[in-house]
């Protein structure tokens, strides 16, 4: 139970960085959103060829110097672009932190597929020669790297370690984030997810093999949950990062804070290795509520995580109907329609994308949905075209991933 | 390669590990870590691409011959006199 605590046991956020294909800030992103403006584009990966993708064009020597870029992983060049981007824009006199106080928790989809796809390309040229093998292998494959180059580049002293968790690990980095600032671990948290995943081909020639790759002679048209005619999943790359401190310090500091975690959950389905399990994403949703006290009528937006895979669709819908069955005025989006699968970035944006519609009053939509897969039919459904909201208090943001992992947070308006 | 394409095959090499720095003024008896931002990584580096560049392999004893232009030269030139400059 959050909604109770004591106010050092609440915690908010009150900064955001993010680069997404269609934004490299939250105002940026934010009007993308609002105005349906896609960020998928044509892509070229060695091995598969032409194909889709949401590629980023955040300015990566911003934060870091060419050769800081050149030994380091995109993931960790693009944590480093949305961890400084996030704490500029808490308003936070860096130089005044205690950085042995700072926390970086960084949810990740996988890590090392690059890195390692690059070394076998190279050592190729070689004939398989493995001493051409690139002693920055490791540090670069390592799965906190993303984290510890965020932690090098800020001289940040405290924790930092990456949450692998699927496509769930936005949120996943997020309630990792809160729950170590509720145990006291840190007093500041940079917690959210990234992603480099279109940088390896074997993400793409993976979704292929699984029929689940998306195609489309229009890019900005290819990325269409709960359409009958959508494909696949389009692959992204981005990052979403969140300053996260507690409601004490955040209100003594007079931060202005974008929203409270006021409750969260994290499930299993046990069930298959990619099927999603609508029962337990129901369970997952059920549980943040009861520990937001919350009925499901009570949440204004819900940001569904929908990859516009068939069953993928069809499951969450099922789930959501089984939440938010009986909600009619809790409007629904999604956001990937615009950006793609942002993998271990997804959830974290997705978020990021709805929180100031608590500002706005508006939810944006789900955009290129011509024809509504009759099976995804909801209420609340925002297609196409953005919809004035008015007031928005909660919004509630699912991610699920493969090995049936769901997440759910929700966020209350301050 | 001459002692001065062998200099300039250095440089290039330089060029790439530490894009951010000024080559120009680069004195050739001074230690190369006194005058640029280089660890021990970007020295793996430099044995790397030799390697990769020239099939040339440093062994870890001469490492240390790899400390300023001058001695890297001196080292390498009778293992690169019969390699031609590209």
């Amino acid at each position: 139970m959050i909604r109770s605590a004591q106010d050092d046991q609440r915690i908010v956020i009150t900064g955001i960085g993010l680069t997404a294909p269609n934004g490299d800030n939250l105002a940026d992103f934010r009007a993308a959103l609002l105005a349906g403006r896609s960020g998928v584009d044509k892509y070229f990966i060695r091995y598969v060829g032409d194909t889709l993708a949401g590629e980023c064009h955040f300015d990566e020597l911003k934060y870091q110097k060419r050769k800081e870029v050149r030994r380091g992983t995109r993931a960790g060049g693009v944590g480093i672009y949305c961890a400084n981007e996030a704490v500029a824009d808490s308003g936070i006199e860096w130089s005044a932190v205690d950085t042995s106080r700072v926390g970086v928790y960084i949810g990740v989809t996988e890590h090392g597929n690059v890195e390692t796809e690059n070394e076998i390309n190279e050592i190729k040229a070689f004939d398989y020669d493995t001493r051409v093998w690139s002693h920055h292998h490791n540090p670069r494959t390592v799965a906190n790297n993303p984290a510890g180059e965020i932690t090098l580049n800020m001289s940040i002293t405290g924790p930092h370690y990456t949450i692998g968790a699927a496509c769930a690990a936005g949120n996943a980095g997020l309630i990792q984030g809160a729950q170590m600032l509720m145990l006291g671990e840190c007093d500041l948290a940079i917690a959210g997810g990234v992603s480099e995943s279109i940088r390896t081909f074997g993400i793409f020639a993976g979704f292929a093999s699984q029929g689940a790759l998306a195609a489309n002679e229009d890019p900005t048209r290819a990325s269409r949950p709960f359409d009958r005619d959508r494909n696949g999943i389009v692959v992204s790359e981005g990052g979403g990062l969140f300053v996260l401190e507690r409601f004490s310090d955040a209100s003594r500091r007079g931060a202005r804070i974008y929203g409270e975690l006021v409750g969260y959950a994290m499930t299993s389905d046990a069930s298959d290795f990619v099927l999603p399990n609508p029962v337990q994403q129901a369970r997952c949703m059920n549980l943040a509520l009861a520990r937001a006290e919350l009925s499901a009528d009570e949440i204004d937006i819900v940001s569904t995580h929908a990859t516009a895979t068939e069953s993928g669709d069809i499951q969450e819908c099922d789930a959501l109907r089984r939440v938010f069955g009986n909600s009619p005025d809790t409007l629904i989006n999604n956001t990937k329609s615009f950006i793609g699968h942002a993998m271990g970035a997804a959830g974290s944006l997705e978020l990021a994308g709805n929180l100031l519609a608590f500002q706005d009053g508006v939810c944006h939509p789900t955009i290129n949905v011509d024809n509504l897969d009759p099976r995804c039919e909801l209420p609340g459904l925002v297609l196409n075209e953005s919809r004035e909201k008015g007031k928005v208090d909660y919004i509630l943001n699912n991610s699920f991933g493969m090995l049936g992992i769901n997440s759910a947070v929700i966020i209350k308006k301050i | 390669m001459t002692g001065e394409e062998i200099k300039e095959e250095i440089l290039d090499i330089l060029e790439a590990i530490a894009p951010d720095e000024d080559l120009t003024q680069i004195d050739d008896a001074v230690n190369f870590r006194e005058q640029m931002e280089l660890d021990s990584m970007d020295f793996l580096d430099i044995v790397m691409e030799l390697r990769k560049r020239h099939r040339i392999q440093v062994p870890e004893d001469d490492y240390l011959q790899l400390a300023n232009m001058n001695s890297t030269v001196t080292f390498l030139l009778p293992l690169m006199k019969d390699i031609q400059k590209v």
